[in-house]
């Protein structure tokens, strides 16, 4: 896309976050898309766009009111949310929509009306993953980590660390999930999932939902919030398979993604001030500060133990706790790109002072797919 | 084992070689004729080269201990904790097995450790490839 050409001017998470019994995955949907539309001022019939995943893009117009001339339902699991701001931001452009309104809901702990993942067991991850005992991303997204433990020397404290420092961020964020401290040690003894992955190193499942809405930057600056606009996109895709995934010691769908929205905005590593890396495990804020260039590879563990990304540190990470501490609802993206938000609109609770720059960086499946997006708060 | 069974698979079109040859106690892999490259899993034309021209080799069954996970959640057909692993087999292709024959865990199961292939049969259609330790019976 053109850098600077399409803006966030409606932003919001669902009134609650957490355990949400009482709505249902379509509601969740919904709640943040009123939010969000209170948030730009707008209607739902001033929306001409919209683009889901969880539920279709036909579920979400309809349930909304809306009559869209575009509508985007990619679904590659919690980066799909990345991918719709930019086919969204595309779509603006080429004039298939004016006001692109992306949805995320999910009853994600509650599962009141989820929508079912069951797996085909004659697909070709049901014929050669599924009979070996895999139950669900605790079991698959964490295969490849030993590999690249034994490739770098890295340890499991080291692995502990990045959840100890998360909830140092969460800490100063109200709307966490947990916000008490921990220490290496409680994680390393916290009840042990799918070895070497502890409880404490894997991500909260929790309800609730995000929406975003989107317009060309022309129009944005006569929206009540301060625009966000969008300056770098990228996306790819993978394996379904972790056991087919290319280089267990780096994604080539993070790779893909983060070189193209970096080559897009033009920007370098030392100009980005804050950043979001879809952490559903302790060990994928490693793999994406090495995929995106922040590290070198085998350095990022190293980078993070020496408060780097912690509070004070020159690159702030996960800056709202991310999902180890602040929710993870199945598909997660949305709450990064919402932080992102968030940080450059200068309304963070843990606020990055002079925020600028954001990069939010989504995984989808076990490393099947990715999706960046380069935030900034002035128009390039 | 837990009494309720793992999900087994339903072979496909292109996937029924790779079946008949683990209930014939075999491996079997393919390889492209054109670009010579060996690949898993089935599919009836080279992913690197796309040549339809394809023939279906089989495997010496001899691997290394690529990585793994040690599940300890219950999970049906299984008794926790168990080891998830991926295989990396001498021909180069990847896939993901049990390790039996050893204690499920990390002292036991050493990264690049040698395996070999074995076979279990579940049910009169299906025969999973499992690897056990190298020279172990």
């Amino acid at each position: 896309m053109k850098p600077g050409t399409v803006a966030v001017v409606g932003a919001a998470e669902t009134t609650d976050l957490g355990v949400i019994p009482d709505l249902s995955q379509i509601q969740l949907h919904a709640d943040a898309a009123l939010n969000a539309l209170k948030d730009a001022g707008l209607k739902p019939s001033d929306i001409d766009g919209v683009a889901t995943a969880g539920e279709t893009p036909t579920t979400v117009a309809h349930y909304l009111g809306i009559t869209p001339t575009w509508v985007d339902g990619t679904a590659v699991g919690g980066c799909s949310f990345m991918i719709h701001v930019r086919h969204a931001a595309a779509a603006i452009n080429e004039g298939l929509c004016t006001t692109a309104l992306i949805t995320h809901g999910e009853s994600g702990k509650s599962r009141v009306a989820a929508t079912p993942r069951p797996t085909s067991p004659g697909s070709l991850a049901g014929q050669f993953e599924a009979p070996f005992g895999v139950m669900g991303p605790p079991t698959m997204f964490t295969i490849p980590v030993l590999r690249y433990m034994k490739t770098y020397g890295i340890t499991e404290e080291q692995l502990a660390m990045v959840a100890v420092v998360q909830r140092e961020w969460a800490a100063r964020n109200p709307r966490a999930t947990f916000k008490e401290p921990i220490t290496v040690t409680d994680v390393l003894k916290s009840r042990m999932i799918a070895y070497p992955f502890r409880i404490l190193m894997c991500c909260l499942v929790t309800d609730g939902g995000g929406a975003l809405i989107l317009t060309s930057a022309e129009r944005a600056k006569d929206f009540p919030k301060k625009p966000v606009y969008i300056v770098g996109t990228g996306e790819s895709v993978e394996s379904p398979m972790i056991s087919q995934m290319e280089d267990f010691t780096s994604s080539r769908a993070f790779r893909v993604a983060g070189s193209k929205a970096f080559a897009e905005a033009d920007i370098g590593h030392a100009d980005v001030d804050h950043v979001m890396i879809y952490d559903a495990f302790a060990h994928l804020p490693l793999y994406g500060l090495e995929d995106l260039g922040f590290c070198n590879p085998g350095e990022a563990a190293a980078f993070i133990a020496g408060r780097n990304t912690a509070p004070g540190g020159k690159l702030p990470l996960n800056t709202n706790g991310g999902g180890l501490s602040y929710m993870h609802s199945g598909m997660y993206g949305m709450y990064a790109l919402q932080e992102s938000v968030r940080q450059l609109r200068g309304v963070a609770a843990a606020q990055v002072k002079g925020a600028k720059i954001s990069v939010a960086h989504g995984v989808g499946g076990m490393f099947a797919a990715s999706g960046t997006i380069v935030f900034s708060n002035e128009r390039p | 084992m837990a009494g309720e069974m793992r999900p087994l698979p339903v072979p496909t079109p292109e996937t029924k070689h790779f079946w008949e040859g683990t209930r014939a106690g075999e491996l079997r892999l393919q390889r492209c004729d054109d670009c010579r490259h060996t690949y898993f899993p089935p599919r009836p034309f080279c992913p690197k080269c796309a040549s339809r021209k394809v023939s279906i080799v089989r495997s010496s069954g001899t691997a290394t201990l690529f990585s793994y996970v040690i599940h300890h959640r219950p999970t049906p057909g299984f008794a926790p904790p168990y080891a998830i692993a991926v295989v990396e087999l001498e021909e180069g292709p990847r896939m993901m097995s049990n390790i039996v024959g050893c204690p499920q865990t990390p002292e036991a199961l050493v990264l690049d450790m040698p395996l070999e292939v074995t076979f279990e049969r579940q049910t009169d259609a299906i025969t999973l490839p499992f690897f056990k330790p190298a020279g172990s019976r």
